[in-house]
This record gives C-alpha cells, sequence and structure tokens, in this order.
C-alpha cells in the first residue's frame, strides 16, 4: 500500500495546499510519494522533498505539462497509477480538474473534498454545502480522492527525500492552452484569504463598499459579498460568498450587513471566528457569530477602520 | 451543432438540508426540490447558442425517478427541443451518472455536452470531466465563457486566482461555472408548450451499466454546531476581544 500525492503548483511557487493535502495523505499510514508535473520544476521538487513525511517526488518536467492541463496530467497519473493504493490531490480548480478524470480511467469513485480521514478506506466530507457531513467508505481497491485543504495542518520540514525523474511524456491533441489572466489584486484571494470581509444587501449600492477597502487593507483581508448584494448588482459576482459561490474558511470573517440566509451561511460557516454587524438583532447571522454588533454600519465602519 | 445538456433535480437551494434522525442520511421528505443552479446556467448557455444560430438542437437528459421529469420540463419550456429521461429509483454515484450519460452521447453524438459543474446536494464536481474521460473528449471545466468557431470551442475558466482560456477540439465537455450567464425564467406560453414537447423514457437498466455500488454511505451527521458568541456593545469592545480573546488579529 502506498500513496501518490499530486502537487499543486504554478511552476514557480509550490501552493500550500500541497502541504495540508500531504499532512491529510500521511493519515492514511502508507509511505507517500509526491508527483510533481510542470516545467522547470526542479525548484520546486526540492521543496517537495523537504516536506516532513515525504517519501520521494517524482518530477515530470516538460514543457506539456506547464499548463496542468487535465487530459495530459490525466494520463500522467493514471500512467504511474499502478504502484499506487491511493491518489490523493488537493481540492483546488487544478486538483477539481484532472482528478475526476483519473478517477474515470481507472474506472473507480472519487471521494471528493475529504475533510476528515477515519481509516484508509472511510472519509468524512461535507455534502449540501456543508449542511450536513457524510462518512464515506469507499469499496473500490483503488482510492481516487480530493482534500479541502483547509481542514488540515501544514507539515513541517525534513532532511530532502530522494527525486526520481519520469521520463514518459504524455500530450494530448483534445485541448490547448490559449491564454491565462491572472487577477491583478492588491489583495488576497477569496478562498485563501486569512481575513475575509463581506458586504451584503445593507451596504445599499456598490459606492459603499468603499468602506470595506480601508479595513481590508489594515486586516490584509479579501472582499466578499452576499448573494443579495451581487444580485442586486452592487458588485460582481466573482465575489459571492455562499453555496453557489465561493466557499471560505478563514481565521475571521466579518459579515457587513448580511442577513445571514442559508445560502450565504453555507459559504462561511467553517471560519474560525465569525464577526457580524447588522442593524437588525433579530438577523439569523447573529446565530453563527462568535461576536455580534448591533449598530448601524455606516457608524461603525469608519469607527472599525480607526481602531484597527 | 447538437448540444446535449445533462441535468439533476436537487434539494431547492433555498432549503436548508436536515439530517434524518437516525443519521442515515438527509431528510428530503416533502422538501422543496429545483433543478440544480448550476444545470440552469448549462441550460440557458446552450440555448444562447441556439440562438445565437451556432446550435441546431438543444437535448436535455437526466437521471433519476420519474419525479425529476419535472425538470425536464423546466428545460423544455426554457427553450430544450426534447428531453431524455433515464430512469431509476437507485441513488447512483458519479461514476455511474457518468457511465449512463456516455451511453446517450453515443446515442444521440452531441458535438458539445454542457453541465452544471456540481450539484448542490452531493457536491462531487466529478460527472463532466468523467463523462469527458469515457467518452475521449476533451474538457473544459467551470466555464466563465464558450465560444464556438471552426471546430473547436474557446473555454474560459474560472481557476484559483484568474481565468485560464483553453482551445477544445469538437467534440468536448464543457461545465458550468456561476458566472457564465444569467439564466432567464420560462415564459408561461412556453411552459404551456413545453408539455407538448418529446420526452422519452429510458429504464436505466436497459443501457448495460455495471451500477454496483462503489462507496457505501456510512452516516451522515449534522455539522458541529457552533458555540453561542456574544454581543458587543461597541467597535472599542470588538477590537479587543478579537485581539485580546479571539487573537486573530
Amino acid at each position: 500500500m502506498k500513496t501518490l500525492v499530486i502537487a499543486d503548483h504554478d511552476n514557480g511557487v509550490l501552493k500550500p495546499e500541497t502541504s495540508k493535502t500531504i499532512n491529510a495523505a500521511l493519515k492514511l499510514g502508507f509511505p507517500v510519494n509526491v508527483l510533481v508535473a510542470g516545467e522547470s520544476v526542479a525548484p520546486l521538487s526540492e521543496v517537495i522533498a523537504s516536506i516532513e513525511g515525504v517519501n520521494s517526488v517524482l518530477i515530470a518536467d516538460n514543457s506539456e505539462y506547464a499548463q496542468q492541463l487535465a487530459e495530459k496530467i490525466a494520463d500522467l497519473v493514471v500512467s504511474l497509477a499502478a504502484d499506487y493504493s491511493h491518489i490523493v490531490t488537493s481540492g483546488t480548480t487544478t486538483g477539481k480538474n484532472f482528478m475526476p478524470r483519473v478517477a474515470a480511467l481507472l474506472d473507480v469513485a472519487q471521494i471528493s473534498e475529504i475533510i476528515e480521514v477515519v481509516d484508509a478506506d472511510t472519509f468524512k466530507r461535507p455534502i449540501y454545502a456543508g449542511n450536513a457531513i457524510a462518512t464515506v467508505k469507499s469499496l473500490d481497491s483503488k482510492k481516487v480522492i480530493t482534500v479541502r485543504a483547509s481542514s488540515f495542518d501544514l507539515q513541517g520540514t525534513q532532511a530532502p527525500a530522494e527525486c526520481v525523474t519520469i521520463d514518459a511524456v504524455f500530450s494530448s491533441e483534445l485541448s490547448s492552452f490559449v491564454s491565462v489572466e491572472q487577477t491583478e489584486s492588491e489583495r488576497p484571494e477569496l478562498t485563501a484569504a486569512q481575513v475575509v470581509i463581506s458586504g451584503g444587501r445593507g451596504m445599499q449600492n456598490g459606492e459603499n463598499f468603499s468602506l470595506l477597502h480601508g479595513i481590508a487593507d489594515k486586516l490584509g483581508a479579501a472582499i466578499g459579498a452576499s448573494r443579495a448584494a451581487v444580485d442586486a448588482g452592487f458588485v460582481p459576482n466573482d465575489m459571492q460568498v455562499g453555496q453557489t459561490g465561493k466557499i471560505v474558511a478563514p481565521n475571521l470573517y466579518i459579515a457587513v450587513g448580511i442577513s445571514g440566509a442559508i445560502q450565504h451561511l453555507a459559504g462561511m460557516k467553517d471560519s474560525k471566528v465569525i464577526v457580524a454587524i447588522n442593524k437588525d438583532p433579530d438577523a439569523p447571522i447573529f446565530q453563527v457569530a462568535d461576536y455580534g454588533l448591533v449598530a448601524d454600519l455606516f457608524d461603525v465602519l469608519p469607527e472599525l477602520e480607526q481602531a484597527l | 451543432m447538437k448540444v446535449l445538456v445533462p441535468i439533476k433535480r436537487v434539494i431547492d437551494y433555498n432549503v436548508k438540508a436536515r439530517v434524518k434522525a437516525d443519521n442515515s442520511d438527509v431528510d428530503l421528505t416533502n422538501v422543496k426540490m429545483a433543478l440544480n443552479p448550476f444545470c440552469e446556467i448549462a441550460i440557458e448557455e446552450a440555448i444562447r447558442l441556439k440562438e445565437a444560430g451556432t446550435a441546431t438542437e438543444v437535448v436535455a437528459v437526466t437521471i433519476g425517478a420519474k419525479a425529476s421529469q419535472e425538470q425536464l420540463r423546466t428545460a423544455l419550456a426554457l427553450g430544450a427541443d426534447k428531453a431524455i429521461h433515464i430512469e431509476t429509483d437507485e441513488k447512483l454515484e458519479s461514476l455511474h451518472v457518468a457511465k449512463l450519460l456516455a451511453k446517450i452521447v453515443e446515442q444521440e453524438s452531441p458535438e458539445l455536452v454542457i453541465l452544471g459543474k456540481q450539484s448542490i446536494d452531493s457536491d462531487n464536481n466529478q460527472t463532466g470531466q468523467m463523462l469527458a474521460a469515457l467518452t475521449g473528449r476533451g474538457q473544459g471545466t467551470f466555464a466563465s465563457k464558450v465560444d464556438v468557431a471552426n471546430g473547436t470551442v474557446n473555454v474560459t475558466r474560472e481557476v484559483d486566482g484568474g481565468l485560464q482560456t483553453v482551445a477544445l477540439k469538437l467534440p468536448a465537455v464543457v461545465t458550468t461555472d456561476l458566472r457564465l450567464n444569467e439564466p432567464r425564467y420560462a415564459s408561461l406560453p412556453n411552459i404551456m408548450k413545453a408539455k407538448r414537447k418529446p420526452l422519452e423514457v429510458i429504464a436505466a437498466d436497459s443501457l448495460g451499466v455495471d451500477l454496483t455500488p462503489r462507496t457505501q454511505l456510512v452516516a451522515v451527521h449534522e455539522p458541529a454546531k457552533r458555540s453561542g458568541g456574544i454581543i458587543v456593545d461597541d467597535v472599542a469592545q470588538l477590537v479587543d476581544l478579537l485581539k485580546t480573546q479571539a487573537k486573530v488579529i
């Protein structure tokens, strides 16, 4: 029994989700090898080899893998699968993209976004946007798993493990890379931020979201919004936190002028600490908040910015 | 060009899922059901392709119990030309669903399959990718923009930290993300018209797919409840507690 973890990276930087995924993979109880597929990934492979618990690093270094296209990565992973009982990656957009393809090609089920390893066959995962937690047992001989990294800890470091080069190259005619457009923002990504401040319908209009900017700058926070604020046209829908938007679990979540509809709670209730600011004392958001402030947001936001 | 849109009947997104008292599953008795939100976006995109003259026919397909024909009728009312119901009372997994859909792809030969990136019940985010693998097609997941031209579909994908555009050779599979479009509502005359559109029913077990479970649902629990919070008096107290008690700033 052996576990293969596929590293998530952008050729230059290793995503922190990878270390947390290795943490989850080690809980399966078997040696963990890590595959890094990309272009010019030698420096990355050294970083991975030094993550505590890694047995060896498999390096697939080729321009074919530079963009992490699912068709090629899946074929590469399938070619290595015979040696492994468990194949694991993080539930990032990269992992979510190629991993089900791996599962289908291997004719096994995928267990998506696990938050706990019960034993080598059994896992806990959120369903219904986290409103229920399912305990699922895999009946397949080979397990294909994605990990919700925010539920696991970062690994420490170790003396570098051995690195092995994979020579086989998989190309595909099915898809090709056209372009990439990185979000230009001084602020962190919603799903990766340690602090998130979100505005709801109570913000009244898009301009008022600027009241959140100063606070976000001071806290290094990402700015989100409720579906109500998005539907009202205050802000674009890539800012939406909720069941059909982004699922976030930062250390601190500040909900401003958000009533707390089920759809919104589903996207943020796993945050470590929740602060709610709302002038309606009966707003459901207060039921999930650790700290509630019943007040007019237009009074307290400038005060909060000052106080930080 | 024919477009196939697989859809799913799920709990309405405004309804909170409740766990059964015996922890065997989520309780869906007398719960309002609806079309999965990402499937609505998939239907809308297919219909826009038809309105633009790119697609010639839109076929909606679903897998489930008899009641899921309601969602097929919704798809027809929104503008799909015909519907296929793969009937089963079994609770199927993504791999089974993808295999059944692969049979429909074989039968219908659509050049494009558009489906939601995930359903809001099982939250698996697997079916589209699995279908692409099983049918040997390229995949454009989490689409926020779809452009079809000259035997290729360009798909702009919502990825962590930005947008990635890939070109897929047709035939291909696309899964929808939230920003792709804003779905329309069905008009009353179209709802009436939808009742006369063709709806073919196929028994799931007649398609020659092994539907043996690959996973076992051991239990379903409520998530850990958040312990009761406190109401603070003012901003000063809030900031103080965040610093000294919660230690998050």
